[in-house]
């Protein structure tokens, strides 16, 4: 069978399993062990990845299976990764993971709350091993949908708005996605023959041009949508704001990555001629987006606001970097998804952790946290710092990787806008250091603060792992870059051709 | 010559930083101060050694770089690889033996200064990490690896500034630090992405390879009239322009002064400061040899630095900023003498200039422990709580009096032998350097004996508890350097540490040592008349002088701009425009596409008034309508 | 007997279209529900005079037209039984028998 089954039907039974079990702790317990095979089985889906390369498998896609799901549109059921989605699983496993632990709290219909989670993390790994256009949005659509009720149910504030608002902009994004898939499905076989959604063909037929030029701005804006680019991304402050801690975390960490990963994997890599035309348009709007979004942050004062501004800079430059269509500005796009899905997942759990102890989100409200709660507050320098890219954590080495690749490209233009965007580092900074200082530095602020108790035991899971994986990253990441990069010299070159 | 066990010198701090980090709480605070300390001394010994076989073997009369190792740490592009390496050259093994020394000096100094403190282990932690950061960067390999360290030592930097951290001048003195080095760094990446995209290397043989590449083929594109050269050169130097705190990212440096006195004396004095001058010396051929315009900014920002700190450094009361200033105006000489020198036979300036940088690192940690010292025995920064303390701190006194003697240039101290060279090298390239520079050397012997005689002399004031001479922890350290800072002047600095690896020919020169000398009297004797015995003089000149006195005193309302440009600018007129923008415009539009749907969904569901009749109206007509239309239609 | 020659369809057709206007303005126009029921029975008839005219007129030989008169008969004497039954049921909830009054269905 098919290893790249079990990253689904993991979640499957766990979902059966918590449909089964009747009180909280067994809710709890039955996730938290689902959710840990799948990181376990994570790794040795890696080890195998690894293990197939090291045997001399050179093949683009490994663990390839098909079968026909409906014969009528060939659409087919097409598993497969490559090292960037070996990546992006691994990213998902790992947040998906301290999610559960953050929110071992939700008392409120934890069932539901659970499943619904699940349901999320599920669409977002068949996103990732999907090989059909179909059947990738198929996932697509299940790992958004979920995001209303668990906005809507499980939120803060005024949280029905912003489930609304969150799922009609995905919704349009989607509907214009649609649009776009359509039109590649239906100019799939110019030269006449079967049409096919398979990601594989397609790659290798010429769309012609004027389909192409047509078709990209509705796949790329309908990725991008996701992926937080300016000026769509509005849903993001407002969702954040009102989603639970966990799904903060998914959304943030993962569901916005499959945005940028789509916007390669599909609107770029298959309709590459259209991506050199117009890729002067995305890039001023990415470069608007990461300075942007690093201003608005300097002025919010909602700790989730703040994040979800950071996210739009931080994701604006995976696009950005996208958009350079050079191996070392792409590895650096790959693994800035990771880093940023890491940081700003252990962002949301910390923000979770604090709001629930504090219980306000407004930094002027709070100070002095670190006499207090020095264990979640040290994690916070240390999310912090990994955002504003201190060598030694993840952020540094994925913006450096951008910053030098996007910088290689011959053409003036692209360079300006690199510069333009590498000035968003020091704004980083102005904003991180803004919030570590009134938040957990200086006097406390509040007598009631001194009863405040540190991070429990399944917190400090779901923090400790997040930071691992961060640290990881940033001591050693020759390993990751050279992961991601294998598959990329050849897609590489399809762009450029 | 195996020098594979340096590594130890970058590993062990680093291990030191996680154990104490991560085991702090369990321990006695004191074990992780010993724990961090002779782990130090360990690398201090390890230092020496190697600097004894580096500087022990000449190959053809000069020395060669020798790269001791590199690991892979990143890879970008075939070319353009990040490696974590150790490279030996003179420069390095030089900045090794200063940067151990000193934070060996600090670590035990330490032991008694902050005894008792809540957080030591937390301090010894962030020390080693410092260590660590600074090794780190010194030993780079490539350009990139300096990077890396270079953030990291900001971020300890970052840390130790903000140690107390209840306290908000603190924490906010520790984000301005931050943020200005950050901006400057800004300038240092692009500086590096230019330099990288035309020569496709980090590595700094090749870079600084006289034929290599990088300079015998340097880029001739032009961008906005400048060669493409001198703008990454001017960028680099802006990275370092900000850790140096050269005019006018100087601003950071007086209000770091807010860290615990041992931080200042390693970090802001001795070390992470001179990283500037170190940046600039390590790339000094490509300086040389493709922009030469770049240097001359160098001295001119070095020169002006040089003069506008003095100045203020005059009108200081915080004993603390008074020997803030004072380091600006020290690396503004380091800055001067590596704008003004050339390559080779006339690279008089360069070593020079890092002759100033390690006899300045012992005299100027000296000067702030001993001001530790005083500080830890009267608990005030300001000098107008402080007077007549010799008889209370004969040590520290003493040891104070030497380093003043020697920043002011009286031989045969340490200080008198570099600045003399520097002053040379001014005085063979740019004759208004040289003046100005020579005055500097007045101002300073002046502003550094007024602070010692308003410490140590004067009138005493009424002290809560009699100030008592610091325990044994604290003193050692000054006398050490003390006589580090008498004796360093005789090492034979121009032979073994120079531009090219070859020995240099070096003068005396009466000329100019004479003059330096005597206007160093000058300013000690007007200290003398002013501030030896309490009297009115200082007040009535201050007060002839008001305007001016005022502007010096105010740090010449710099800081009042930048204050002005990031919290108005930024702040009122970018940050919160962006932020209404974004909340109006942006999710004004999106709302608006959903409020419209919502109108126009009301308005059509009035027609579902539950009126039957209306139903029959709206049925009725449509027939009729389409009966008419049919009619006409056909 | 020869009706025909002296009464034309078109007369037939005009009185039809007469009455199921009548009908279809006491629909309209009149708030009472009764009135409205009396109007809907005044065109089922024009509509019965419609198929009996152009039964006797146009097939005179067929009968399809007379029988859908009284099947439009019997069902406009059943549709009377529920609307009235209705109707009372509307005055016992609402206690009017005017539609203005009876619009809980919109929206």
């Amino acid at each position: 069978m098919n290893p790249l089954l079990i990253l689904l039907i993991i979640p499957l039974l766990t979902i059966v399993g918590i449909a089964f079990v009747k009180d909280l702790t067994k809710v709890r317990l039955v996730s938290a062990i689902g959710m840990s095979g799948q990181l376990i089985f994570s790794f040795i889906l890696l080890y195998l990845f690894y293990q197939q390369r090291n045997t001399g498998n050179t093949d683009d896609m490994l663990f390839v299976s098909t079968t026909m799901w409906y014969e009528a549109f060939n659409i087919q059921l097409k598993f497969g990764i490559d090292g960037i989605s070996m990546a992006m699983i691994m990213l998902t496993s790992i947040v998906t993971f301290a999610g559960i632990f953050a929110s071992w709290q939700v008392e409120h219909l934890p069932k539901e709350f659970f499943i619904s989670l699940i349901i999320l993390a599920g669409g977002v790994f068949g996103f990732f091993i999907s090989l059909d256009l179909f059947t990738m949005f198929l996932f697509y659509e299940m790992a958004v949908i979920p995001m209303y009720l668990l906005i809507g149910l499980w939120g803060s504030g005024p949280k029905e708005y912003s489930a609304m608002k969150l799922t009609l902009m995905l919704m349009g994004g989607s509907a214009l996605l649609m649009v776009g898939l359509l039109g590649i499905y239906f100019n799939s076989a110019p030269d006449g023959g079967r049409l096919t959604y398979d990601l594989t063909e397609i790659a290798k037929v010429n769309i012609p041009l004027a389909a192409q030029l047509f078709f990209f701005p509705f796949t790329f804006i309908g990725f991008g949508v996701l992926g937080a680019m300016f000026p769509f991304h509005t849903w993001s402050p407002d969702g954040h704001a009102s989603a639970p801690t966990a799904v903060s975390m998914l959304h943030a960490g993962v569901l916005m990555k499959l945005g940028g990963y789509g916007c390669f994997r599909v609107a770029m890599y298959l309709l590459p001629e259209a991506a050199h035309e117009l890729a002067w348009i995305f890039i001023t709007l990415t470069s608007i987006s990461v300075v942007y979004g690093a201003f608005g942050a300097i002025w919010q004062k909602d700790l989730k606001y703040i994040n979800a501004y950071s996210s739009v800079s931080h994701c604006g430059l995976v696009l950005f970097a996208l958009l350079m269509m050079n191996e070392t500005a792409t590895t650096g796009a790959i693994l800035q998804m990771i880093s940023h899905g890491l940081m700003t997942a252990l962002f949301f759990a910390l923000i979770g952790m604090i709001y629930g102890r504090t219980h306000t989100r407004m930094i002027n409200e709070m100070g002095g946290l670190m006499k207090v709660i020095p264990f979640l507050s040290v994690i916070y320098v240390i999310a912090g710092l990994a955002s504003l890219g201190l060598p030694g954590l993840s952020g540094f080495v994925a913006e450096m990787t951008i910053f030098v690749g996007a910088f290689q490209h011959t053409d003036m233009f692209h360079r300006m806008a690199t510069i333009v965007a590498i000035s968003s580092i020091v704004i980083t900074a102005v904003y991180i250091l803004r919030v570590v200082g009134t938040l957990l530095l200086g006097p406390i602020t509040n007598n009631h603060y001194l009863d405040l108790k540190d991070a429990q035991w399944f917190e400090k899971i779901s923090g400790v792992t997040l930071v691992i994986a961060i640290a990881i990253i940033g001591l050693t990441p020759f390993w990751l870059s050279d992961l991601i990069r294998e598959p990329l010299a050849q897609m590489i070159q399809t762009l450029t051709n | 010559m195996n020098y594979s066990y340096t590594i130890l010198i970058l590993l062990l701090p680093v291990l030191i930083f996680l154990f104490i980090g991560l085991m702090g709480d369990k321990m006695k605070p004191q074990l992780s101060g010993l724990l961090g300390t002779s782990g130090l001394f360990v690398i201090t010994l390890l230092s020496y050694f190697t600097a004894f076989n580096f500087f022990d073997h000449r190959v053809d009369e000069s020395f060669q770089a020798i790269e001791v190792f590199q690991l892979l740490w990143l890879r970008f592009t075939d070319s353009l690889i990040i490696h974590i390496g150790i490279l030996l050259d003179p420069l390095s093994v030089m900045m090794l033996v200063v940067i151990t020394t000193v934070s060996l000096m600090v670590h035990i100094y330490s032991l008694g200064y902050m005894k008792g403190e809540k957080g030591f282990a937390r301090y010894y932690a962030f020390l080693s990490l410092f260590t660590f950061s600074m090794l780190g960067l010194v030993l780079a390999t490539n350009i990139f690896q300096m990077y890396i360290f270079w953030e990291l030592v900001g971020v300890s930097s970052y840390l130790l500034i903000g140690f107390y951290y209840e306290r908000p001048s603190a924490v906010a003195a520790a984000k301005k630090a931050f943020i200005v080095t950050r901006f400057a760094d800004l300038g240092f990446l692009i500086g590096i992405l230019i330099l990288s995209f035309y020569t496709n290397t980090f590595d700094f043989i090749a870079l600084t390879d006289l034929n290599g590449l990088a300079i015998t083929q340097p880029t001739t594109a032009v961008f906005m009239g400048l060669s493409v050269t001198t703008w990454a050169m001017l960028l680099i130097f802006m990275g370092g322009a900000g850790k140096s705190a050269m005019f006018p990212l100087h601003i950071w440096l007086p209000d770091a002064m807010e860290g615990p006195t041992p931080v200042s004396a390693l970090i802001h004095a001795a070390t992470m400061v001179v990283a500037g001058v170190y940046l600039v010396a390590r790339l000094f051929p490509l300086y040389s040899y493709t922009s030469p315009d770049s240097l001359e900014v160098i001295a001119y920002i070095g020169s002006f630095t040089s003069l506008f700190a003095a100045i203020i450094a005059c009108t200081q009361l915080d004993i603390k900023r008074v020997l803030a200033f004072s380091t600006l105006s020290q690396i503004g000489y380091m800055m001067v003498a590596l704008g003004v020198s050339g390559y080779g036979a006339e690279g008089l300036g360069y070593m020079a200039s890092l002759f100033h940088l390690f006899t300045h690192a012992f005299f100027k940690a000296l000067l702030f422990l001993g001001a530790g010292s005083v500080i830890h025995a009267v608990h005030s920064n300001l000098m107008t709580d402080m007077g007549g303390l010799k008889k209370y701190m004969p040590i520290t006194h003493i040891t104070f009096l030497i380093a003043c003697l020697t920043i002011a240039g009286i031989p045969p101290l340490s200080g008198f032998f570099s600045k003399d060279e520097i002053l040379v090298a001014a005085f063979e390239h740019n004759k208004i350097i040289f003046a100005v520079q020579w005055l500097v050397a007045g101002i300073t012997a002046f502003y550094m004996f007024r602070l010692y005689f308003n410490i140590f002399w004067n009138h005493t004031p009424e002290y809560h508890h009699t100030p008592h001479e610091s325990p044994a922890t604290m003193t050692i350290p000054l006398i050490f350097l003390a006589l580090a800072s008498v004796f360093s002047g005789f090492v034979p600095f121009h032979d073994l540490v120079t531009s090219d690896g070859n020995p240099l020919h070096t003068e005396f020169h009466w000329m100019i040592a004479g003059p330096s000398i005597l206007i160093a009297v000058i300013g000690i004797s007007v200290a003398y008349m002013l501030y030896a015995k309490k009297n009115s003089k200082p007040e009535s000149i201050a007060t002839s002088l008001k305007g001016f006195y005022n502007m010096a005193y105010h740090k010449f309302y710099i800081d009042e701009v930048y204050l002005f440009i990031t919290h108005k600018v930024i702040f009122y007129f970018i940050s919160r425009p962006v932020a209404w923008f974004d909340r109006h415009i942006v999710d004004g539009t999106m709302n608006l596409i959903g409020n419209t749907t919502v109108y126009f969904s009301g308005a059509i569901k009035k027609m579902q008034s539950g009126q039957m009749q209306w139903y029959i109206w709206y049925f009725t007509s449509g027939v009729l309508l389409l009966v008419f239309l049919v009619m006409y239609l056909n | 007997m020869n009706l025909q020659a002296e009464i034309p369809l078109d007369y037939m057709i005009v009185l039809s279209t007469i009455v199921f206007f009548v009908g279809l303005m006491g629909v309209l126009i009149r708030r009472n529900l009764i009135t409205m029921l009396m109007g809907i029975e005044l065109m089922l008839n024009a509509v019965n005079i419609n198929f009996v005219a152009f039964n006797h007129y146009l097939f005179p030989n067929r009968l399809e037209g007379h029988f859908f008169a009284l099947i439009v008969m019997a069902i406009a004497a059943a549709e009377a039984a529920i609307a009235i039954a209705l109707i009372i049921n509307i005055y016992r909830q609402f206690n009017t028998v005017s539609v203005d009054d009876v619009d809980e269905l919109k929206y």
